[in-house]
């Protein structure tokens, strides 16, 4: 009996082996590299396997008849196959194709310093990031000066970037151009930006050779990208020394819109009464800033955003005159600005995408100079440089912009972009008697492609065409920048392009016979980005041509070039709770414009610019100190001097080292209560704390003869303030910043 | 007739059994591989082989949601994996099994797989996946308030959250307790989830 169960036993099992076909093969990617961990089955059977280290898979089935073996791997195109299986053995080579992961896939990174997406691991700098930099203020301006590629300029606003002036930089919300970002400001003080870093969600500084979509701007754009709805209602309130006030947000309660509104006010009358400053301000620096803002989130899930801010500011203060012992040179400002920002974007099926946007401004000074007795009492002197510089200014700048971008998205990450700007602006000023009016319909028309070959190569193709009128002129613009992946974390870009800008107004005044200036730029780069790690340098030369000349006659007679390497590394990871990012540009540039009398390294760029930024949060008292220490080599200044019929540099030098130690303190109490109604921060900080003596340059009396440093209007600044905001939660936001 | 279709019936019965018992067997079999695997690779090998089962059977959840936890587990021990590639993949599991059953099960799995892409770094990712993982538990509690593992979970959450932001061993203690106390009362159907006891069994005593 035993035996024959045994019998019976084996011949079943015989039988159910005799059935049985081995199905085994190898999976590997196009390259012929193993894929390991591969999914290999045969269609609504258990029966399958998955490739191991050498990509070999092998298992046995009873399946017979006509199948489907289906292969599939995370990442790459799936593979399926009909198969036959009868009684012989099957092998199966299969290759598998990678699919296009927005993750994976190379990013263009030459010039461009982008904190936007919180996937990707190369963030570099986000509002906290900003508001936290110590020595920042939170000016965004202040806190990409520590990112390498700007140069450590304080007697004037602006981002002055490889070699180029200020005005070289440009700044964009929401794609439409904004035309006076900064606070008007007074000779030999810089000021500070007219937006706050918490309005946007993503910011993208580019150091050179970015995107088509963008123009006039010879050396750097800033592409800010406004915030979409809030995540609560909120009411707000700060308080300082220096200035104060609200706002509330307002969410709807189908969370699709939001509208809010807030108000400051700036006086830095108890301040100066306390911190002395070395300028006599005979009219205490106030401001007034309103904004209003709705939101609306649309049925296809794009969104219709308005901003709009009111800003007046008045000011006043009496300098020594430098052509005189006892005159003094009264300088008084009063500004008006009002900027409105609408914009749309929507997708709109199959893969388009449009983004609307329109902008309007207007700024308005009202500027006076006067030459001042002992007696702070207008004198006249006869001495024609002397009272030439009694002025009266009003100076009125409108501008408009309309802009409509189409993206298509063609499979995987390839894009095609297209699309149109018109900007608007009226330039008017009145000085003493002398009427300028310069108006500019600027039109400009561009295209580009992203284009993904693999993974691991891509390329971005863009072209701009423009045309402005007040110059008669239309140019185009190529652009082109490749990003190829060396490794995991690793990959290395080249951007190339050419960039043109209309000259400055200061410059059109006296002719628009003028052609655009130009600047060509070439930049390497190389980055290797992991977890809370970013390492990056780049190369870069960039060729100006076509400069203005102001003397003998204005023209475009002027050229120079810049060109240097720079390092950037961050490490949020290494110590605990402790984030630092160092940057060191080299920058070596010449330039013949102005009035130049020959190819010279302007005052705005010192050789080697160094930051160290530091971030400490100590979890236990719920504090963050912050440190930042910034350097710089001194930048040259020059004398020119006007002798037959030529200028001649009559005394030049170079200022002393720049040195720069910002420390700031922030107190969250509210972090970690759960529900916490009222969310609390308190904020200290001081600039320059060791008191460095900072030059920025040298300013000179009319004959040469006399030479006076430029400096800050006090050594040091300090700023303590409260922020607090009901209704909201804010501490998932401060644990997400300080975890 | 009558004998004709009890006879029917009792075929069909014969052959539904016979289903049900290779779909037992094959997951018994994964189960047991599952419970002994070590390696990433073990995790993959074992998820692919629930899959399979859950894309021939097409009407069961529990091999999916089993593929899903073999790689989460995959993702506990292995530092240098991918977390972000393998959590769409445990995401892209979760819908296919919940297509098929909306349960609080595949919710603890929803909520690891946020969890584990929110560590690769919390500073950041806090905002986007620290919320989606406390959403899962949500999700999962509404549709089933006694799942002992969801109270695991959030425990294990509220453990691994600085004192000083409202977490710590104190604060996760009582929910420990409250997960333990559920799973003694747990009586799960058989290849029904049953894990959990012992790893907050560990942890109270961690919190001691």
């Amino acid at each position: 009996m035993k035996s024959i169960m045994t019998g019976l036993i084996g011949l079943v099992l015989t039988l159910q082996t005799a059935g049985q076909v081995r199905i085994s093969g190898r999976v590997t990617d196009t390259k012929k590299s193993p894929l390991i961990g591969a999914s290999i089955s045969i269609k609504d059977s258990y029966d399958g396997a998955t490739s191991d280290t050498a990509g070999r898979f092998q298992f046995v089935t009873a399946e017979k008849g006509e199948h489907t073996l289906i292969v599939s791997f995370t990442g790459y195109k799936g593979w399926e196959q009909k198969i036959t299986i009868g009684t012989d053995a099957l092998n199966f080579t299969i290759e598998l194709k990678e699919e296009f992961n927005e993750l994976k896939a190379v990013v263009i990174t030459a010039g461009t310093f982008e904190a936007s997406d919180k996937k990707r691991a190369a963030t570099v700098l986000n509002s906290i990031d900003i508001a936290t930099t110590a020595g920042s203020n939170a000016d965004i301006t202040a806190a990409l000066k520590t990112l390498p590629g700007a140069q450590q300029v304080g007697e004037k606003e602006g981002l002055f970037v490889r070699g180029g002036a200020g005005y070289e930089t440009k700044q964009f919300i929401d794609g439409t151009l904004v035309n006076n970002p900064f606070f008007s400001s007074v000779p030999d003080i810089a000021s500070r930006g007219r937006f706050s870093p918490f309005l946007f969600k993503g910011t993208v500084f580019t150091a050179g050779g970015y995107s088509a979509l963008y123009g006039q701007a010879l050396s750097s754009a800033l592409i800010l990208e406004s915030i979409d709805l809030p995540e609560q209602s909120a009411a707000n309130v700060f308080v300082s020394p220096l200035t104060w006030g609200g706002g509330y947000q307002q969410l709807a309660k189908n969370k699709k819109s939001s509208w809010g509104l807030s108000y400051g006010y700036t006086n830095l009358g108890i301040y100066f009464n306390i911190v002395k400053q070395t300028p006599d301000y005979f009219k205490i620096p106030q401001f007034h800033n309103g904004d209003a803002n709705f939101r609306i989130k649309t049925k296809r899930g794009g969104m219709i955003k308005y901003y709009t801010t009111f800003a007046s500011g008045d000011l006043g203060l009496r300098r020594a005159d430098i052509d005189s012992a006892v005159l003094k040179d009264a300088f008084s400002l009063k500004n008006y600005n009002w900027y409105n920002n609408l914009s749309w974007r929507e997708n709109l099926g199959k893969g388009w995408k449009m983004n609307l946007g329109a902008a309007f401004s207007i700024n308005k000074d009202d500027i006076q100079q006067q030459i001042q007795n002992g007696y702070n009492k207008p004198v006249t002197t006869n001495t024609s440089y002397i009272d030439g510089k009694n002025f009266t200014l009003n100076h009125r700048q409108d501008f408009a912009a309309l802009r409509a971008v189409f993206e298509k998205r063609i499979g995987g990450g390839n894009f095609i972009r297209f699309g149109s700007e018109y900007w608007y602006s009226s330039d008017r000023s009145f000085y003493n008697s002398y009427t300028s009016r310069l108006t500019d319909n600027y039109n400009a028309v561009f295209g580009e492609a992203d284009i993904y070959i693999t993974n691991a190569l891509a390329a971005k193709l863009g072209t701009r065409f423009e045309y402005s009128s007040i110059l008669g002129k239309a140019n185009v613009a190529p652009r082109l920048s490749l990003a190829y992946k060396t490794g995991k974390d690793a990959q290395v870009s080249a951007a190339y392009g050419i960039f043109y800008q209309k000259p400055e107004n200061t410059e059109m005044i006296y002719t628009t016979k003028l052609g655009y200036t130009k600047a060509t730029h070439y930049i390497l780069n190389y980055q290797k980005t992991s977890n809370n790690r970013i390492f990056r340098t780049e190369l870069f030369y960039k060729k100006y041509d076509d400069l203005i000349k102001t003397y003998p006659v204005t023209s475009n007679s002027g050229d120079g070039y810049a060109q240097g390497f720079e390092f950037f590394w961050r490490d949020k990871k290494t110590i605990k709770n402790f984030d630092y990012w160092v940057s060191y540009s080299y920058l070596d540039t010449k330039r013949d414009y102005q009035n130049f009398p020959e190819k010279l390294t302007p005052n705005f760029a010192a050789y080697h610019t160094a930051s160290l930024v530091t971030k400490r949060f100590v979890t236990k008292i719920k504090t963050g100190f912050n440190l930042t220490y910034s350097y710089a080599t001194g930048r040259p200044y020059y004398n020119f001097q006007l002798s037959n019929g030529k200028y001649n540099i009559a005394d030049q030098g170079r200022t002393r080292d720049y040195h720069s130690l910002g420390f700031s303190v922030n107190w969250v109490p509210s972090v970690g209560k759960k529900n916490a109604k009222a969310f609390w921060v308190f904020f200290a900080s001081v600039n320059n704390v060791l008191g460095s003596n900072q030059v920025y340059n040298y300013n000179y009396s009319y004959n040469g003869l006399i030479k006076q440093a430029v400096n800050p209007p006090a050594k040091r600044f300090y700023f303590v303030g409260i922020f607090l905001s009901l209704g909201v939660d804010r501490s998932e936001d401060a644990i997400n910043n300080n975890l | 007739m009558k004998h004709l279709l009890i006879a029917f019936a009792l075929l069909s019965g014969t052959i539904v059994n016979a289903q049900s018992e290779k779909f037992t067997a094959a997951m018994q079999k994964q189960l047991a591989l599952l419970d002994s695997a070590k390696t990433t690779q073990d995790f993959q090998t074992v998820a692919n082989a629930f899959e399979r089962i859950g894309d021939a059977e097409k009407t069961q959840w529990l091999p999916y949601y089993y593929a899903g936890l073999a790689l989460t587990r995959a993702g506990w021990m292995d530092k240098t994996l991918d977390k972000d590639a393998n959590a769409e993949k445990i995401k892209a599991l979760c819908v296919k099994a919940e297509a098929i059953e909306k349960n609080a099960e595949i919710y603890t799995i929803r909520n690891m797989a946020a969890t584990q892409q929110m560590l690769v770094d919390p500073q950041s990712r806090w905002m986007s996946y620290g919320q989606e993982s406390g959403n899962a538990l949500q999700e999962g509690l509404k549709l089933d308030p006694n799942n002992p593992r969801l109270y695991y979970l959030q425990a294990m959450g509220v453990f691994g959250t600085p004192e000083q932001f409202g977490g710590g061993k104190t604060k996760a203690k009582p929910i420990f307790e409250k997960a333990l106390e559920l799973f003694k009362a747990e009586h799960p159907k058989p290849l029904y989830p049953h894990w959990g006891q012992g790893q907050t069994e560990q942890m109270i005593a961690q919190c001691k």
